[in-house]
């Protein structure tokens, strides 16, 4: 019996346009006009500023636990930046920076960060799924959307997020798995960042790359230079491009890394050297396309104090927001609340005294909730 | 009126869902080509297509995850999940976002599917094949759980739950796929979720049961009649979840004693919140403590053992008659 090579042979693909001193390899440079140019990097620099106010603010107490994206912010605006807004962005839980160009409003990821589901809710228009932490759940999500999409017959793209660390997971393999199978317009973008908490890439897979996982599964697999939005660009504008034709999904790889804590929980000293750190910083996405842009005589002067009134301005609107009113607890645990769920409103509604109803209407006097054959009012 | 066993009930609810909307959407392990091992989705693939009745790769967490995105975009997903006990695969995918979305997006986005599931014994299976886990999602806020007893219940509260815009969870007992036909109306018939049904009246006790349990639950009621002349008024509580508390405490305060029966393993079941329901809404009408007849605190113990794990009739009589003799 033979023992033979099958065909095909795998290769990955590695991408880079800018090198760290911000010089572009023509050949690859994709179209942008210089509008497009200025727009990523007015996206990338509000991102790194929001990311360090939002720590200060978790650091000051007024907002909760915070995941930074520091570093990633060419994998994350060079990627969304080929989305049109009829297309579905599927987050995780740093994304920040994409999810502020795909139309959060600031405040509104504020009042999440402060425990406010209300930040969590996108417009009625807006084409984008919450925050979702358990990682890599999401990815299944973004695939049955895009069967949805397909099944509608519609020509929108969907664009899922992710860590390295998510690639160990079930729901990542299974989510290539039906995207392979069904064929259908998703982009799965990987940020591997090389730290997932505090376990290392070569702790996490024995592969070579994360783009070669996507070969298994029957789809085109590239890795890209993270810290590149160019390139970052060019590899998403391939992969939605030929989602959008029917061509089927894509895994891109950017290769990144995060300059900054896991969350504002965690102390990265304790597990990576600081030589590491600077390293990177020498390849900071945010720098490089700077230096790029400055070539070009493509710097905004005042942008970075135009940036920063943009957050404070949101961050005013934050906190003047009116506390959380707790009765609205109630209102989306189902479309209409079953009756023993609206008993227990009523119970909260009596200790809170005389808050409106669900429907608007004062709540009902307090009442005996038993009442019952020979009621004892008084406690024994 | 047409005689049909509980499959071709569900089959018949399927269809007509199907064909009243475009949106319903059929997923799950050999659902297809197939028609489910249990044949409830017999033929659906051959009249929708293989685009609306899918045979999904085997992999429990993407078909619910992927129902999540598709239900996301405004689909009604029908999921077969081929037996209860593989769905720990998607707990996570259930409990995480099937029940969640509603409040995580603060009601921008909603979940509109249908997990079904076989579960319970009395076919002779494996280990995985035989357990009843309803306790698990009935505690899951933002979930519905409902458990047919049988053809009819089962064609009207399937189609409740896919019209339903929140998600449901559907147990279908195996043991009665196929034990008993029953007259289902011709037209298209949605019974509504919450609501327990009065399976016969009484006045000597209240005896709540559901899914499989039903049927011990009226045997048992019919000896109690002939031997003891005691009138016992069964209850089939089909949805567990949100408990039609009503129907309860209505039911004990006529009377003053109740047993509940699950096939569930007892602590923490289902009928330890039946029972702080009535003690709630009826603690003064009852003349004796509510007693639990249930599968044992212990894990699966084979086919070989089992009907001395789940609850039979003489088990139920002798409960009752303690009940009604404290």
């Amino acid at each position: 019996m033979p023992r033979i090579t099958l065909e095909p042979r795998f290769q990955v693909e590695y991408l880079s346009v800018l090198d760290s001193d911000g010089n572009l390899d023509t050949a690859l440079e994709p179209k942008l006009s210089e509008n497009d140019l200025k727009a990523l990097y007015r996206a990338m620099l509000l991102g790194r500023r929001l990311d360090e106010r939002m720590v200060r603010l978790q650091r000051q107490g007024r907002v909760g636990t915070f995941a930074p994206i520091k570093g990633q912010e060419a994998s994350q605006i060079g990627s969304a930046f080929t989305l049109r807004p009829s297309d579905w962005m599927v987050p995780s839980f740093r994304e920040t920076a994409a999810m502020v160009w795909r139309g959060w409003p600031i405040d509104k990821l504020l009042h999440f960060f402060a425990g406010r589901l209300e930040g969590g809710q996108p417009a009625p228009d807006q084409h984008d799924l919450p925050i979702t932490i358990p990682v890599a759940t999401q990815l299944p999500h973004a695939v049955g959307l895009a069967y949805a999409v397909q099944y509608r017959g519609d020509d929108a793209v969907v664009m899922a997020y992710f860590g390295d660390g998510a690639t160990s997971e079930g729901d990542f393999h299974e989510a290539m798995n039906f995207a392979g199978v069904w064929h259908v317009p998703v982009v799965f973008v990987c940020q591997n960042n090389q730290w997932a908490i505090s376990v290392p890439l070569k702790k996490q897979t024995h592969s070579r790359t994360i783009a070669q996982k996507a070969l298994a599964y029957g789809l085109p697999g590239l890795q890209v230079d993270g810290n590149d939005v160019l390139a970052v660009y060019a590899a998403a504008r391939e992969a939605v491009d030929r989602a959008r034709a029917g061509d089927g999904p894509t895994l891109i790889e950017c290769v990144t890394y995060r300059l900054g804590v896991h969350t504002t929980a965690d102390d990265p000293t304790k597990y990576r050297a600081e030589e590491e750190v600077r390293m990177w910083e020498q390849k900071d996405p945010l720098t490089r396309f700077r230096i790029h842009l400055e070539k070009r005589d493509l710097l905004e002067t005042g942008l970075e104090q135009r940036v920063d009134d943009e957050i404070a301005q949101a961050v005013r609107r934050f906190e003047a927001a009116p506390p959380a009113d707790p009765l609205t607890m109630f209102e989306h645990a189902y479309a209409t609340p079953p009756p023993g769920l609206l008993a227990q409103r009523d119970e909260m509604a009596a200790r809170e005294h005389a808050a409106p109803a669900l429907d608007g209407q004062q709540p009902p006097a307090p009442v005996d909730a038993t009442p019952m054959r020979g009621q004892r009012r008084t406690r024994r | 009126m047409a005689k049909l066993n509980m499959v071709k009930a569900l089959n018949l609810a399927l269809l007509e869902e199907m064909e009243r909307d475009n949106d319903v959407l059929v997923l799950g392990e050999d659902v297809g080509v197939d028609g489910g091992v249990f044949r409830v989705t017999d033929d659906l693939q051959r009249k929708f297509g293989s685009q609306r009745v899918i045979d999904s790769p085997l992999a429990e967490a993407a078909i619910i995850g992927t129902a999540v995105g598709m239900a996301l975009y405004g689909l009604k997903p029908v999921c077969e999940i081929q037996f209860s006990g593989f769905a720990f695969q998607c707990f996570h995918q259930i409990e995480n976002h099937c029940a969640r979305y509603r409040m995580r997006s603060q009601g921008r986005f909603h979940i509109p599917m249908v997990i079904r599931m076989p579960y319970g014994g009395g076919v002779r299976a494996l280990e995985h094949h035989s357990e009843s886990e309803e306790q698990f999602y009935a505690h899951i806020p933002g979930l519905k759980m409902v458990i047919p007893s049988g053809p009819r219940t089962a064609r009207g509260l399937l189609a409740a739950a896919i019209r339903d815009p929140d998600p449901v969870i559907f147990f279908e007992a195996k043991a009665l796929y196929h034990a008993a036909k029953e007259d289902v109306p011709d037209e298209s018939e949605a019974l509504p979720i919450g609501r327990a049904q009065i399976a016969r009246e009484g006045d000597a006790l209240t005896l709540v049961a559901y899914g499989a349990m039903l049927r011990v639950a009226l045997e048992a009621a019919d000896i109690l009649r002939i031997e003891d002349g005691a009138r016992v008024e069964v209850i089939d509580l089909l949805t567990i979840s949100p408990l039609d508390r009503d129907a309860l405490v209505t039911s004990v305060k006529k009377t003053g004693r109740a047993v509940v029966v699950h096939e569930a393993p007892r602590s923490f079941g289902p009928g330890a919140e039946i029972a702080a329901s009535i003690m709630d809404g009826a603690f003064l009408s009852l003349e004796a403590p509510i007693r639990r007849v249930t599968a044992h605190d212990v894990p699966f113990v084979g086919f070989a053992r089992e009907k001395a794990n789940v609850p039979d009739v003489p088990r139920v009589v002798a409960a009752v008659r303690e009940t009604l003799a404290f």
